[in-house]
């Protein structure tokens, strides 16, 4: 133990190819973490919670890549902004034309549709909508006037694919069809092909025409959401969120938790722990009794009542985790250092008088430290773990969208009941890949430290 | 001498964990008793209209319930404050008796409200499935470990080591989530939920629950057995490189002779003193699979009474599974002691 040397350790780890995998894994999360926090708005995970903040986005869509393995493409969801505009004014008639192109290339129809816009306008603007399907069928959706104002005001809304006005629209069309379209949502007539209802792909043209008289009158702002049942990388959960941010920031908190609670308890653990050993006598044994208190507690439930009782803040979570986190490695630390002790340098030192702190961060702590540093890395999955099974129970920090909370909220969604895969797996594997990255670094360390078990 | 001062240490031990369990629900306690009181108090009142008559105004009627409800917190020794010494003592030292109270909201199957009547149903629950399954993983787990130990280096010995070291990292009740969704939704070969939903009393209710609980066990013994088998191993590689089996191994005795006889037993008394700890952590069941797999035992009871803050229970469950938690340290230092003498005599 006394003989390795830091050069020594480092030379061992990186012939491992455990603790190479593991610098490797870390190294990818810690990516992860810094990308997450640099390139993602931070108020996506304020807004975590906000049922609010979430309503463009599907309801339980799989994540996209899926279509690329099966053989039926489910339709994206698609967020068209920006559309082209043309104006045309005619004498007395003002016309601005908003144009949306969707590429529409599935074998199922999408969910719904939802045109939101906000205009400017005085009096009351007629405003047409209208969609040109890939086979030049064009279908007139709904013609409506805006709110009279006679000043100039900014008026905002949104039309829904469940809008009678569009079902009746349609009904008076229904001679293109060779079906009965009664009893068929809106949607999937629009997309529908004009032999049988199924889905027609192509490219589709949404018009928003906006008539007005005298004054001019446009729409600043608007978007066409075509709801689709697949969307982003990972999918999105019950509650429309996307869950690649709560994935992603799920990242540095998860290391944040794990780093902080594992450092700050093997540092304790060992001061506590060596400066028991050191002391000996009377010190050692009502020090190690209070240990064996803490050792005897049920951390879990008492984990439980901390959180209910007091706080389930994060930070304050940290440190109740940190509270459980001491005792072994305490432990440890007191018999190694007993060993330490008697070794001549150190009573030499003794007998030259030197400071008691002095004897232990000099003579003694650094003889631990290899072990600390295996230590660490071993106690972090732990940590991680019970964070995660403490926000699966429901008591984690509503705040901070943790991988424990995404499983919670599945739970909760009868995610694994409904088939949800997308919802349960990754947050698992996730929680499973940072563990296996600190476990793997610490037993590579760990191997070193204790050579006996390398054979 | 040793086993007498170990003994009083446990107790000292689980009287610290009583008061600190105590303290840290004794405030919310002391309200919902007092509320209790107020509440009784209104309800005898108003069962008799003769003295809700004899009343002429709302006031006078809330002064005198006021009157009846100190006057009865008065008697309980409940205007005391909840953190004075008798208080916490009264408290404590009927704890230490089991005499937990009644329970707030929870009831048992059978309609008891005795926190202990509560305990007792659910125990034998948690013991049926978590300590069949620690059993069951610490027999695989020593002969998986023994096997991969007496041929370092093997595919048998890398396969373990790797099992052992990827399942430790994933957590047992993600597992269940996961085995849930494949046995119980996709090939529905599982019940979902562990309980069964036939009464307790009908003949077929123990054949339904050992269904029931295939699933929750399967998940625990393929997550659990790894790491044991690591750390068998681990104690053994530790013992094959001592002298005296290299003695063994150099006058001819078989390999396997060495490994399941001479090297076990060496081994024997580390691996006891983890399968006593497992023994007895295994009692208070684990709180999030229970919650996973909604097993109806000490873990999903521990669980519901902390979310309605159904106190006497928290309390009396902490301290029953303290109590089997510092009952089986102790055993296990004692076992240790007697397999290891070394370990007695380097006390003093």
């Amino acid at each position: 133990m006394s003989s390795i040397t830091a050069q020594d350790i480092k030379k061992e780890f990186f012939k491992s190819k455990m603790g190479i995998a593991g610098i490797a894994i870390l190294t990818i999360l810690i990516l992860t973490s810094l990308i997450t926090i640099i390139l993602i708005p931070v108020e996506t995970f304020q807004e975590w919670n906000n049922p609010g903040s979430w309503i463009t986005y599907p309801k339980t869509a799989i994540p996209i890549w899926v279509n690329f393995l099966s053989f039926e493409k489910l339709p994206e969801h698609k967020i068209l902004t920006n559309p082209s505009v043309q104006k045309a004014s005619n004498n007395e008639i003002n016309l601005s034309s908003y144009q949306f192109n969707l590429n529409f290339d599935y074998d199922q129809f999408p969910n719904d549709f939802i045109y939101s816009y906000s205009s400017e306008y005085s009096n009351s603007p007629l405003l047409q909508m209208s969609v040109i399907r890939p086979d030049g069928i064009k279908l007139e959706l709904i013609s409506t006037s805006l709110p009279y104002s006679n000043v100039k005001i900014i008026h905002e809304d949104r039309i829904f694919s469940t809008d009678a006005m569009i079902k009746k629209k349609l009904m008076l069309q229904s001679e293109v069809f060779n079906f009965g379209i009664e009893n068929v949502s809106t949607e999937d007539i629009i997309f529908s092909k004009t032999t049988s209802n199924e889905p027609l792909k192509g490219n589709y043209v949404f018009l928003i025409d906006l008539y007005e008289i005298e004054n001019k009158g446009e729409i600043i702002e608007s978007n066409l959401i075509i709801g689709g049942k697949s969307f982003g990388i990972m999918g999105t959960d019950e509650l429309r969120r996307d869950l690649a941010i709560g994935l992603l920031w799920g990242t540095p908190l998860a290391l944040f938790i794990g780093l902080v609670v594992s450092i700050a308890s093997v540092t304790m653990g060992l001061m506590y722990g060596v400066y028991a050993g050191f002391k000996g006598k009377k010190t050692d044994e009502t020090m190690m009794r209070f240990n064996d208190v803490i050792y005897a507690l049920p951390a879990l439930p008492f984990l439980i009542i901390l959180s209910v009782t007091i706080s389930n803040s994060i930070f304050v979570m940290v440190g109740f985790l940190m509270i459980f986190g001491w005792v072994g490695i305490a432990k440890v630390a007191r018999s190694m250092s007993l060993q330490i002790k008697t070794r001549g340098y150190v009573e030499a030192a003794t007998m030259m008088g030197q400071r008691d702190s002095k004897m232990i961060l000099k003579h003694i702590i650094p003889q631990l430290l290899p072990y600390a540093f295996a230590s660490v890395a071993i106690s972090v999955p732990a940590a991680i773990t019970t964070e995660a099974g403490l926000s699966f129970l429901g008591l984690g920090d509503p705040s901070f969208p943790t991988w424990g909370q995404i499983l919670h909220d599945a739970n909760t969604f009868g995610a694994a009941a409904r088939g949800l895969w997308w919802w349960i797996v990754p947050p698992g594997i996730m929680i499973a890949i940072t563990g296996l990255a600190f476990v793997f670094i610490g037993n590579a360390l760990d191997a070193i430290v204790n050579p006996k078990l390398k054979r | 001498m040793y086993i007498a001062k170990r003994g009083l240490t446990m107790f000292g031990v689980l009287l610290i964990t009583l008061l600190i369990t105590v303290i840290l629900v004794g405030s919310n306690m002391d309200t919902i008793l007092k509320q209790g009181v107020g509440f009784q108090v209104r309800s005898e009142i108003t069962e008799n209209p003769a003295i809700v008559q004899s009343f002429s105004s709302v006031q006078e009627f809330e002064a005198y319930i006021q009157d009846r409800t100190d006057e009865r917190i008065k008697n309980l020794g409940l205007d005391e404050s909840w953190y004075s010494p008798q208080r916490i003592g009264l408290t404590m030292y009927k704890i230490i008796l089991l005499d937990f109270g009644q329970a707030t909201f929870l009831t048992s199957d059978l309609g008891s409200s005795d926190v202990k009547d509560i305990i007792f149903e659910k125990l034998p629950r948690t013991i049926l499935l978590f300590t069949t399954a620690t059993i069951l993983i610490s027999i695989i787990g020593i002969f998986v470990g023994a096997l991969s130990a007496s041929k370092i280096g093997s595919t048998v010995d890398r396969i373990t080591s790797s099992f052992a070291i990827i399942s430790s990292s994933f957590p047992v009740w993600w597992i269940g989530m996961l085995m849930i969704f494949l046995f119980a939704f996709t090939y529905q070969i599982f019940p979902a939920r562990a309980t069964p939903d036939i009464p307790a009393s009908s003949p077929e209710y123990l054949g339904a629950l050992l269904y029931h609980m295939t699933l929750p066990l399967i998940t625990i013994v393929m997550i659990g057995f790894g790491s044991w088998a690591y750390l068998v191993r681990n104690f053994m590689v530790g013992i094959m490189q001592e002298d005296f089996i290299i003695a063994k191994k150099a006058i001819g005795i078989k390999q396997s002779k060495i490994t399941y006889t001479h090297a076990l037993k060496n081994a024997a008394p580390p691996i006891i003193t983890i399968l006593a700890l497992s023994l007895s952590g295994s009692l208070g069941g684990a709180i999030i699979t229970e919650a996973v797999f909604d097993w109806p035992g000490m873990g999903r009871l521990y669980f519901e009474a902390i979310t309605v803050m159904d106190l006497p229970v928290i309390i009396g469950a902490t301290y029953i599974l303290t109590v089997f938690f510092l009952v089986s340290i102790f055993i296990a230092d004692l076992l240790y002691g007697y397999f290891d003498p070394r370990i007695r005599t380097n006390t003093e």
